[in-house]
């Protein structure tokens, strides 16, 4: 697996890829908890969905990491065409085979190359934490929040656990992602339909049925992310993802596991 | 007298591939001996690369067994590390270089990377190594397959139209590169539409029509079935209307084409033939007796070119 696994990191590592997605997380994040902070006092909202976060609530110890999880959506859309995509070019170049030929075992084959986009979005979710940290302390003076708090061990500690959260959040949209590749075989369509879903169909469906947003994949991912929210609590949000995820995985592994690779 | 297994690249027995009702390869039953390189012929859609599909487990049979290098067909990891192959034709990832195209494969196979330059510079692509796969043409394309084909330094080389979209120059490069592994230890399984090319380079033939194996065995052997015919040249080429009659009189089938006629008939009646155009006052300028050429023979056993 460990071969598969860098030889998936070489494909992920070519500059355009690799340097475009980061300028893009880190340009998002910055802009995120910017917003966050130079629109504290917007009666629009600076959070995420309208939402007003006050002065009060960013002065806490987990108002260190606010903004970083609030990018958690976007990191996630990212993970999600990634997967999508370097899953489904597989089928599209005609690389598959190759590949096979290879590594004729077809699980081994996707879980090596599911650890190293995993890896890519680890690096995607440092970065944007990193990101979100610089910019909340560069911006806290401006909007007029005292930072007493974030340099206290229950902060670092909040930002761990939102850390972990936010990358559970993420590898869950990529495991989505390349649910969809292998299903579809084509990166347009599995990110169409992925983004499509997660974007709209959920937003829609969440407004007309009562409760909806609590069954949902796409919800569940960023309510796991924030920590629990106004949707879900952690732990149910947790399962319902997991639940999702594993039945997913489980007809995209029989498929690719019995399917014929004619192309 | 019939090989051993462990003489035997690759053996495969009833392989049959169903899609729905239709039979893409049917009870195909043929031998690769070791060491040696194997034509795979057969019209479009005859079921050479299905059949090449499920000697590397990307497609699984629908009926009957077989060997690679030994090991069943039903557990490809067991021999796939000794294969290479291009299978319809080359792929690639092509934002990447044709160098990087090859080091993730190389990676992935466990295979050294400093492999890499040197098989570029084996088919002639050094030069290019670091340009992008999709700026390549179609005949560097086709040599960049033939060089991920070569990387695991194969005992067996499974290769779809490898001749694909190159020029004569490199149609010959290529000949050569698969008459030189095959004396290196290589087998050599090659499928191709060039018939003169697999006639100078195989030793066996597996010849397909409609997913059936209609001939396995020794090219030579295979030419020598079909029916010889002799090239006969008159010094006055108004005898050869009276050369064809007294070859038909004789129960020798005859045509004129051209200057020359071309009279069916075994190597040894060409001078039986002599004689009798001597007895009867013509004289021959030129006598020859040819076998058919694969194409011709291809051609009539498959009936591709009706």
């Amino acid at each position: 697996m460990i071969r598969v696994f860098f030889a998936e990191w070489r494909k992920l590592r070519r500059p355009v890829l690799f340097f475009g997605t980061m300028f893009a997380v880190v340009g998002f994040t910055a802009l995120i908890t910017s917003l966050l902070f130079l629109m504290i006092d917007s009666t629009r909202g600076n959070g995420r969905e309208g939402q007003i976060i006050n002065r009060l609530t960013l002065e806490l110890p987990h108002g260190l990491s606010v903004g970083f999880s609030s990018a958690s959506g976007f990191l996630g859309l990212i993970a999600l065409c990634i997967f999508a995509s370097q899953t489904a070019q597989e089928y599209t170049h005609g690389t598959l085979r190759n590949l096979l030929v290879r590594q004729p075992r077809r699980l081994t084959l996707l879980a090596g190359k599911f650890l190293s986009m995993c890896l890519f979005a680890l690096i995607s979710v440092i970065l944007s934490a990193i990101v979100s940290v610089v910019f909340a302390f560069a911006l806290s003076g401006k909007a007029k929040v005292v930072t007493t708090a974030w340099s206290t061990s229950a902060a670092r500690s909040g930002l761990m656990h939102t850390f972990v959260n936010v990358l559970i959040s993420v590898i869950a949209f990529g495991t989505i992602g390349m649910i969809l590749g292998l299903l579809l075989r084509s990166p347009i369509t599995a990110i169409s339909i992925g983004v499509a879903w997660l974007l709209v169909v959920e937003n829609i469906l969440a407004a007309t049925v009562k409760h909806s947003a609590q069954w949902m994949p796409g919800s569940m991912a960023t309510t796991v992310a924030t920590g629990g929210d106004i949707n879900a609590s952690y732990s149910h949000a947790l399962w319902v993802l997991s639940a999702y995820l594993a039945v997913g995985v489980l007809i995209a592994g029989f498929f690719f596991r019995r399917r014929d690779v004619t192309n | 007298m019939p090989l051993e297994a462990r003489e035997l690249a690759i053996s495969v027995t009833d392989l049959t591939k169903h899609y729905g009702e239709r039979a893409a390869v049917s009870h195909a039953n043929f031998d690769v001996p070791m060491g040696t390189v194997c034509g795979f012929v057969g019209p479009n859609g005859s079921g050479k690369t299905t059949t090449m599909r499920m000697l590397l487990g990307l497609i699984s049979p629908s009926g009957g067994n077989g060997k690679v290098l030994g090991e069943p067909i039903s557990d490809p990891a067991k021999y796939l590390d000794r294969v290479g192959a291009m299978i319809e034709g080359p792929a690639f990832y092509p934002s990447l270089s044709g160098a990087e195209n090859l080091k993730v494969l190389a990676t992935l196979g466990g295979h050294s990377l400093d492999q890499v330059q040197v098989l570029l510079d084996r088919v002639g692509l050094g030069d290019r190594a670091k340009s992008k796969y999709k700026t390549y043409s179609l005949g560097m394309k086709q040599r960049l397959g033939i060089a991920a084909a070569l990387l695991p330094n194969p005992q067996l080389l499974i290769l779809d139209e490898p001749t694909n979209g190159l020029d004569p120059a490199g149609i010959q490069e290529i000949r050569d590169l698969l008459r030189s592994l095959a004396n290196e230890g290589t087998t050599v399984f090659v499928s191709s539409h060039l018939l003169a090319e697999i006639e100078m380079i195989s030793d066996s033939l597996v010849m397909l029509r409609q997913g059936e194996v209609i001939f396995a065995g020794k090219t030579q052997d295979l030419l020598l079935q079909q029916q010889p015919t002799i090239l006969a040249r008159s010094e006055d080429p108004k005898d050869l209307p009276r050369l064809i009659q007294i070859a038909r009189e004789a129960g020798h089938e005859g045509s004129i084409i051209g200057s020359v006629a071309h009279i069916l008939g075994p190597r040894e009646w060409a001078s039986t033939l002599n004689k009798l155009a001597f007895d009867s006052g013509i004289t021959l300028a030129q006598l020859s007796p040819v076998l058919p050429s694969l194409e011709e023979t291809f051609f009539e056993m498959t009936g591709a070119g009706e």
